[in-house]
């Protein structure tokens, strides 16, 4: 039954649509809704803990924002991207080792280990976005694989060559001070200490920022996460973006490391395991799509900045700090319904 | 790689010899040929799953034939990516137009081609220039949003056709694949899309246009392939084939008529079958032509 003569008539559409205003844009930025969250937060620990008022807290928790919202940048761009990294944890914990236990073990300058650091956290994360593009198994489960290997390659690598959980003190070695003043130096302002992490961090989100709204690149992030085959189609190099993203986490993974190895001198091998999901939350929050293509830096700093405030802010309200977790979950869950709202408005009206 | 030594007087833009595709142990195309001039449109018809989106994405550089040859200009080429067809002038517009629907629309018309401008040593999109063009290039084709900057998804499927044939014209085209772009369309916005491939034809583009629609296929098109089940079952230029036959053609007049036969040879109340049969050839109008590919 092979023979009809007509194809179907198909359906006259109206043409008109509503358009949107430009006020109603505003308010559909990815970062709206964790602006409004971040304001809210902020009033309610302002009035509930006292010490929160002052300007050393701010510092602090400012500086506790930073060292999650570094890495937060570049996972809000792998998600934009349309992938996931759960090694990013542990991946940061990897470079503090690997940089700390070079340069002692070979009696190196610093920054010689440093160097080394960088190019093994580049190489890991080219291996999990040539896995994730060479084989399109999802990166939630390629990540997990890379995430439990790093894991266990800490806690075996420095037992191995340190015989402890935590690596020697490096302090005393060669270009320790001035890789210290680059990572990890403070500085004061009108009385207020401020780290050097929280610059860095302000200079990540504006040159993500930068590079998401006004390069070619970025353009080809939002392709790719929205749908990579519309992407390869018109001939964006769609694994060379997502391969660079994943490069990109890993290259922020070092940087934070680094903050760690000269903040704290040595590395305790277990550190970051979990740390993975509080980058992926902050995206979240700031209104990165879980389903990639949609999102941005800053959004992901203001979730930084939600996390750094609730953490901090629980504690100076005396609360007990086992809420926090309950707080995540439920920050999380009421960002992804809104998410999914405007997801909605953005994409309807067809 | 063999360059070509037989110069012909006119060589096609686009030259596919003979290939095949199969997907694992499907077949989707087998021994398929087929040509596209410059100012001219090519029409492939054929029913769902008749191997169309196949050929084409072999013809852009996505997919490579697994056997046959496929000529560019005269000269053989294989293209590893899409980039490469579309360095080759060959643009495609797919079924699902290729497009991104969340980033908006002007970010939409130039993926892939973006045009840059250094600052220092660094290169930035153009972003003025971009949304002013794209703005200009749909006014060109009677599209007037107000709004470059709105999500390409919140446009209707009419208008989303024409963004993505505007902007393969616009990035200069030498042939333009379309695949089924009326498919989901109302009459009055086919007439439009059916009016951008005659433009485009004029302005001396090869268009290769695919649909299952022989009446929108008819007044536009100089050739004709048909496509059955991944086979060509006719290959016609438009003075051999008339509208009514090529309807009739893509109805399955042929396999209707071999259904015929097959059921009169059978007992009674197949015989009685292929009565009705014979009733309802003649009341679709299809000429019992015993044709093939020319
Ligand atoms: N990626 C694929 N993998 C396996 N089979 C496919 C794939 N793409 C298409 N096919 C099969 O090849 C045949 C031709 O498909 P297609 O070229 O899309 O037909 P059309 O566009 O004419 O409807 C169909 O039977 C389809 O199921
Ligand atoms: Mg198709």
């Amino acid at each position: 039954m092979s023979q009809t003569v007509a194809t179907p008539a198909p359906p006259a559409r109206d043409e008109r649509l509503g358009r949107r205003s430009a006020l109603a844009r505003l308010l559909a930025r990815p970062e709206m809704g964790a602006l409004v969250g971040a304001i809210v937060i902020y009033i309610v620990f302002f009035i509930v803990a006292a010490p929160f008022r002052e300007a050393t807290s701010l510092s602090t928790v400012l500086y506790q924002s930073s060292t999650y919202g570094i890495v937060a940048v570049a996972v809000a761009l792998l998600m934009i991207g349309g992938e996931f990294d759960l090694s990013a944890g542990v991946a940061v914990t990897s470079s503090a080792l690997v940089a700390s236990m070079f340069s002692y073990q070979f009696t190196a300058n610093m920054w010689v280990g440093v160097v080394v650091s960088l190019v093994v956290a580049l190489a890991i994360g080219f291996v999990n976005g040539y896995l994730v593009v060479k084989t399109a198994i999802p990166s939630f489960l390629v990540t997990l694989g890379t995430f439990f290997m790093l894991r266990g390659l800490n806690l075996a690598m420095t037992k191995q060559v340190t015989g402890n959980v935590a690596t020697n003190d490096v302090s005393n070695i060669d270009g320790f001070g001035s890789a210290q003043n680059v990572f990890a130096s403070q500085f004061t302002v009108g009385g207020v200490s401020i780290r050097i992490t929280l610059l860095w961090w302000i200079l990540f989100v504006a040159v993500a920022t930068w590079v998401l709204l006004r390069t070619r690149v970025g353009n080809w992030i939002y392709a790719v996460g929205g749908s990579a085959p519309s992407s390869r189609a018109v001939g964006v190099p769609v694994n060379r973006v997502k391969i660079g993203l994943f490069m990109a986490v890993s290259f922020l993974c070092w940087f934070t490391g680094m903050h760690t190895l000269f903040a704290f001198n040595t590395v305790q091998s277990g550190l970051g395991v979990g740390n993975e999901f509080i980058y992926i939350v902050a995206a979240v929050v700031g209104g990165c799509l879980l389903t990639g293509g949609y999102g941005s830096a800053i959004g992901a700093a203001i979730g930084a900045f939600i996390f750094g405030m609730a953490q901090l802010g629980i504690v100076y309200a005396g609360w007990n700090p086992d809420w926090f977790y309950f707080f995540l979950g439920a920050l999380l869950l009421g960002a992804i319904l809104l998410n999914t709202y405007i997801r909605r408005r953005a994409e309807a009206s067809r | 790689m063999t360059t070509t030594t037989e110069a012909p007087a006119k060589t096609p833009l686009v030259r596919l010899t003979a290939c095949d595709k199969s997907y694992g142990n499907i077949i989707a195309l087998g021994g398929i040929s087929l040509e596209v001039d410059a100012g001219e449109v090519t029409c492939v018809l054929g029913d769902n799953g008749a191997g169309k989106s196949t050929l084409i994405k072999i013809i852009a550089g996505l997919h490579k034939p697994s056997h046959g040859s496929y000529e560019v200009d005269g000269v053989p080429v294989t293209f590893d990516s899409p980039r490469e067809a579309l360095e080759r002038g060959i643009a495609t517009v797919y079924q699902d137009l290729a497009v991104v629907p969340l980033m908006p629309v002007w970010r939409n018309f130039f993926l892939g081609n973006e045009v840059r401008k250094r600052l220092g040593p660094v290169r930035r999109l153009d972003i003025d220039f971009m949304r002013k063009t794209t703005k200009k290039e749909l006014l060109d084709m009677g599209i007037d949003l107000r709004d470059v900057d709105q999500p390409i998804g919140t446009l209707s499927g009419g208008e989303r056709q024409c963004v993505a044939i505007s902007r393969a014209v616009y990035f200069g085209a030498k042939v333009l694949i379309l695949d089924e772009p009326t498919a989901a369309l109302g009459v009055k916005q086919s007439g439009v899309v059916l009016k951008y491939i005659v433009q485009a034809r004029e302005r001396g583009l090869g268009v290769i246009f695919i649909t299952h629609n022989p009446h929108h296929a008819y007044p536009v098109g100089d050739r004709f392939l048909l496509l059955k089940r991944g086979k060509a079952i006719g290959y016609y230029s438009k003075d051999e084939i008339t509208r009514d036959e090529l309807t009739a053609q893509m109805a399955g007049g042929a396999e209707l008529d071999e259904l015929h036969h097959e059921l009169q040879r059978g007992g009674k109340a197949a015989a009685e079958a292929a009565h009705v049969l014979e009733e309802e050839v003649q009341e679709l109008g299809i000429t019992h032509e015993p044709t093939a590919g020319s």
